[in-house]
């Protein structure tokens, strides 16, 4: 076991690296830096300057080690358009972005386990087909359109929630049920699948045969084992959550780390941009590595030799 | 002495998607308490459905009826899941073909082993636990202490059965049904298998339903057999009896395919029955049997008799079939 | 001995491969219906020009936010109404659908291609080509798609054709584990390994294998992208860093109505469910493709 996570986590090292001189050399392949920041019609001996001030005219190595050293330290330079450190500035946002993640994952979770679980005891009845039904429009409605939706319905025409915004709880309810109803679907289809499999296997067979409760044959016996794959899309999930947040929170006004990367992206603003991008990245690779662990420390055969 | 199980008249159909199956054709059989009655019959003759229809494990596409279904005395026939459900792993207990499995990978042996006697007898977890400790060193596996504490993946095929045997005894069963217990076993561990069933019986008075193709099985353990062909019973004697003199021709031709060490001159060719198990979806009249008897004629197409000779019962219309039986 | 003339016993014959497999195409309703969707989303796209009652570029100022023809200012002049530089939104749909389909295809034509590519590598050669690939597999997962997308759009500024570059260089992830897993398997089979001993060749052995096998969860792969590709065109236009004005894309008439969408939802809704129907077409399409080539033990 323990060899198996120092594995996964010298695996995980690499790739953060690696995303991080990728994130890097994105930015700076995509259009001559210089100029996007000097912006439109701007002067060539400006936009010389600016090559000088920011160390853009040295070779892209040196200037990558440069970028990572700092980086290692700390120090992800100024933001361009706030005009304050990136590290802090991105620090203060994180946190709300991380909790409407928490948040909509667990609500996604707390939908699509029991829908999956009743799709699964009681296959092609009405309940599996709305519980398809759900699923397919929820993958189907962009998830942008639906947070629209939502404020019409619940802020505009009953007043229950506010519009956008995010001093109180009130104003991530939206936002969460937009994302979760956002990557629900997967999860419910999963669990249903999975369940449907196990429910069918020779040891839930001998539970049954054993005169177990129902309840206790599909919560103990068959949900044990069927949630596994759960984990580890639940990592892959998050991930895309981190993404995902970028369009909910700007439609909502959520000052979290998504809003940062459409308002840096926007304006240009280079080192904010790049840190949230490799920041990011190396939290989703830090997930995927927990969901492996966590995956294999589940499965008793390998967790116990 | 009433028997144990008494069955009558009992059908399973299966609804398929081609039409119905009829898995299982009106068959009647008694187990008397602490006796071993053998179900022998190939794939698909309808031997497992029996045993699933017993515990009350069909699967939903599935439909039972019995004209009578008696088990300790009291009706089985028309229990509620509920009463059925308690009854199961308690009173009547099964265990699988192929062991590898047959135990869910993510709890212990022990676990797996407790919960049944807890669901059961309410007991607690300590009371449990020895019990557990007492039938695992009963079906061989020591130390049992340890044992308890390890996972399926930890023990090996024949020793999972055993932990399979135990916990079908976990709550003091009357009767065990084992369907091919030993098919997906290595040669020896087969024979060590079939040893500890004997054993168990003897110790524990325990019935046991022995369900196999293997006549090699049946003549180590059973008392009484029951020959199945195409979800009928066809012939149905005490052991002795049915080795000493097979009636039905199916019964034969098993007997001839198979060979006997001491009896079976070398050289001989063995015997073997043409054609195969006909369909059984749709209606099915007659014997079913009568494609591929050699000595069929046209009164096999209607109902057949049964007939009965002391405690020797077969079904078939002719009432002496030939000694010699054409390959 | 007597013959046997009893009557046969029923004997049950099946039906040929190729017609259950047409059976199940079509009793499958979802497929029926999504692909009727995705015809109907197809043809409209396709004779666009013939059938948008107006064009769909057309300003009229006079005529701005006319709601459509079910509410009581409706006409039947403009059927989904106007928009608020007067353009006919009915025309305006059609033509956004165009954009919609172009990018579902183009990126999955792209990256099925580079997915495919690489998982093939990766499968054939084994060892060290699959160790990379793999890698190459698991730094693409990491980053997220819309940030790298809105970012590199941001620095070369926006376009149709630089969004299906993005995106078709972005989401070949899946069809790279899909090909690869296939071609893994078929490379394994024995008669393979046995031809390679004879001296058969094996890469067309192996390309003629893989390629039907993996065909259906292709397919399927391809449905997914195609429809995510679709949704993620609409979400950087809404922001603004997709597609630009005043091309008719869904996800930029949201953004454009989302300023009046307390009044005149319609501006919102009427694109809104249009990408929402199409998706759902090709998520249908590609569901009852699954479904309908699934191993034959499924009745």
């Amino acid at each position: 076991m323990l060899a198996f996570a120092t594995k996964r986590f010298g695996l995980a090292l690499l790739v953060a690296v690696t995303v991080s001189a990728l994130a890097f050399l994105l930015l700076r392949a995509s259009g001559d830096v210089a100029i996007a920041l000097a912006g439109e019609g701007a002067r060539a001996e400006d936009i010389e300057s600016i090559r000088r001030i920011y160390g853009l005219d040295r070779p892209l190595l040196v200037q990558y080690f440069d970028w990572l050293w700092k980086m290692v330290h700390g120090d992800f330079g100024e933001s361009l358009y706030f005009k304050t450190e990136v590290w802090p500035l991105v620090m203060e946002k994180l946190p709300t972005t991380m909790l409407l993640a928490v948040f909509s994952l667990t609500f996604a979770l707390a939908v699509s386990i029991p829908l999956g679980i009743l799709a699964a005891v009681y296959p092609n009845s009405w309940i599996d087909r709305l519980c398809l039904a759900l699923a397919v429009v929820g993958q189907a409605m962009p998830n942008f359109f639906f947070a629209l939706i939502l404020i019409m319905v619940l802020a505009v025409s009953l007043h229950w929630l506010p519009v956008s915004g995010s001093e109180s709880w009130a104003h991530f309810v939206m936002p969460t049920i937009t994302l979760g109803y956002y990557i629900a679907p997967v999860f419910m289809r999963l669990v249903r699948a999975g369940m449907i499999e196990v429910l069918a296997s020779d040891y839930v067979r001998t539970a049954r045969a054993k005169g177990l409760s129902q309840t206790s044959i599909i919560l103990k016996h068959a949900l044990r084992n069927a949630l596994v794959p759960i984990v580890a899309l639940s990592a892959v999930q998050l991930g895309l959550l981190l993404g995902g947040s970028v369009v909910i929170e700007t439609i909502f006004a959520l000052d979290g780390a998504g809003f940062l990367a459409y308002q840096s992206i926007t304006h240009k603003d280079l080192p904010v941009t790049q840190a949230l991008l490799t920041l990011l990245s190396i939290l989703y690779v830090g997930l995927i590595l927990i969901a492996d662990i966590a995956n294999a420390w589940l499965d008793p055969r390998i967790r116990v030799g | 002495m009433a028997p144990l199980l008494s069955v009558s008249g009992l059908t399973v159909d299966l609804a398929t998607p081609r039409g119905t199956l009829h898995a299982v054709r009106d068959i009647s059989f008694d187990i008397n308490a602490g006796e071993t009655l053998c179900l022998v019959g190939e794939s698909g003759c309808g031997k497992s459905m029996t045993a699933l229809a017993l515990m009350g494990l069909l699967p939903n596409s599935a439909t039972r009826r019995a004209r009578h279904l008696a088990f300790e005395g009291g009706d089985l026939a028309n229990v509620t899941p509920r009463k059925l459900a308690s009854l199961r792993g308690n009173r009547m207990a099964m265990i699988f073909q192929e062991p590898m499995t047959a135990l869910n990978p993510a709890y212990t042996i022990g676990d797996q082993l407790i919960e049944v006697h807890r669901r059961h007898k309410g007991s607690t977890y300590a009371a449990a636990r020895e019990r557990a400790i007492e039938l695992l060193e009963k079906v061989g596996i020591t130390p049992a202490g340890e044992r308890l504490g390890q996972f399926p993946h930890q023990l090996s095929g024949g020793l999972r059965q055993r932990v399979m045997i135990a916990m079908a005894l976990m709550c003091g069963p009357t009767l065990l049904i084992a369907d091919e217990p030993t098919t997906a076993l290595d040669v020896t561990i087969q024979a060590q298998t079939l040893r500890l069933l004997i054993d168990i019986q003897r110790d524990l008075g325990v019935a046991i339903l022995l369900i196999t193709h293997d006549l090699g099985v049946v003549a180590r353990v059973a008392q009484r057999v029951a020959v199945m062909y195409a979800g009928e019973i066809v012939e149905s004697a005490t052991a002795a009896s049915l080795f000493r003199k097979p009636r039905h021709p199916y019964t034969r031709g098993l007997m001839a395919s198979i060979p006997i060490p001491g009896r079976t001159p070398p050289g001989e060719r063995l015997g073997s029955i043409p054609g195969i198990v006909p369909s059984l979806i749709g209606e099915v009249r007659g014997c079913a049997f009568r494609d591929r008897c050699a000595f069929a004629f046209a009164p096999c197409a209607e109902t057949v008799p049964w007939r009965a000779d002391n405690e020797h019962g077969w079904r078939c219309t002719l009432p002496e079939v030939p000694a010699e039986a054409a390959a | 001995m007597t013959e046997s003339y009893a009557p046969p016993l029923l004997e049950v014959v099946g039906p040929t491969s190729g017609a259950l497999l047409r059976r199940r195409i079509f009793t499958h309703k979802g497929l029926l219906i999504g692909s009727t969707l995705l015809t109907i989303v197809l043809l409209l796209a396709l004779l666009a020009p013939l059938i948008a009652p107006h064009d769909p570029y057309a300003q009229d100022l006079t005529q701005r936010m006319i709601p459509p023809l079910w509410s009581e200012k409706g006409t039947w002049a403009h059927v989904l109404g106007t928009d608020n530089l007067g353009r006919d939104y009915l025309s305006r749909v059609i033509y956004g659908a165009r954009i919609s389909l172009l990018i579902g295809f183009a990126v999955m034509v792209i990256s099925g291609l580079i997915g495919a590519a690489l998982g093939l590598a990766a499968g054939y050669f084994g060892g060290r080509t699959d160790m990379v690939v793999t890698f190459f597999i698991t730094i693409r997962l990491a980053m997220p798609v819309i940030l790298v997308a809105l970012a590199v759009v941001a620095m070369v500024g926006g376009s149709l054709w630089v969004v299906v570059l993005v995106l078709g260089l972005l989401k070949w992830d899946r069809f790279a584990v899909v090909m690869r897993a296939a071609t893994q398997q078929v490379r394994s089979l024995d008669y393979v390994t046995a031809a390679a001993a004879t001296g058969a060749s094996t890469p067309r052995i192996i390309v003629g294998e893989v390629l039907p096998n993996v065909l259906p969860q292709l397919i399927v792969v391809a449905s997914v992208e195609a429809a995510s590709a679709i949704l993620l065109e609409a979400a950087l236009s809404f922001l603004g860093l997709g597609v630009q004005p005043p091309l008719p894309s869904w996800g930029l008439m949201i953004a454009e109505a989302k300023a009046y969408m307390f009044f005149s939802f319609w501006l919102i809704a009427i694109p809104g469910t249009a990408l929402a129907l199409l998706v759902l077409a090709i998520n249908m399409v590609g569901d009852g493709i699954r479904d309908v080539s699934a191993p034959s033990g499924r009745g």
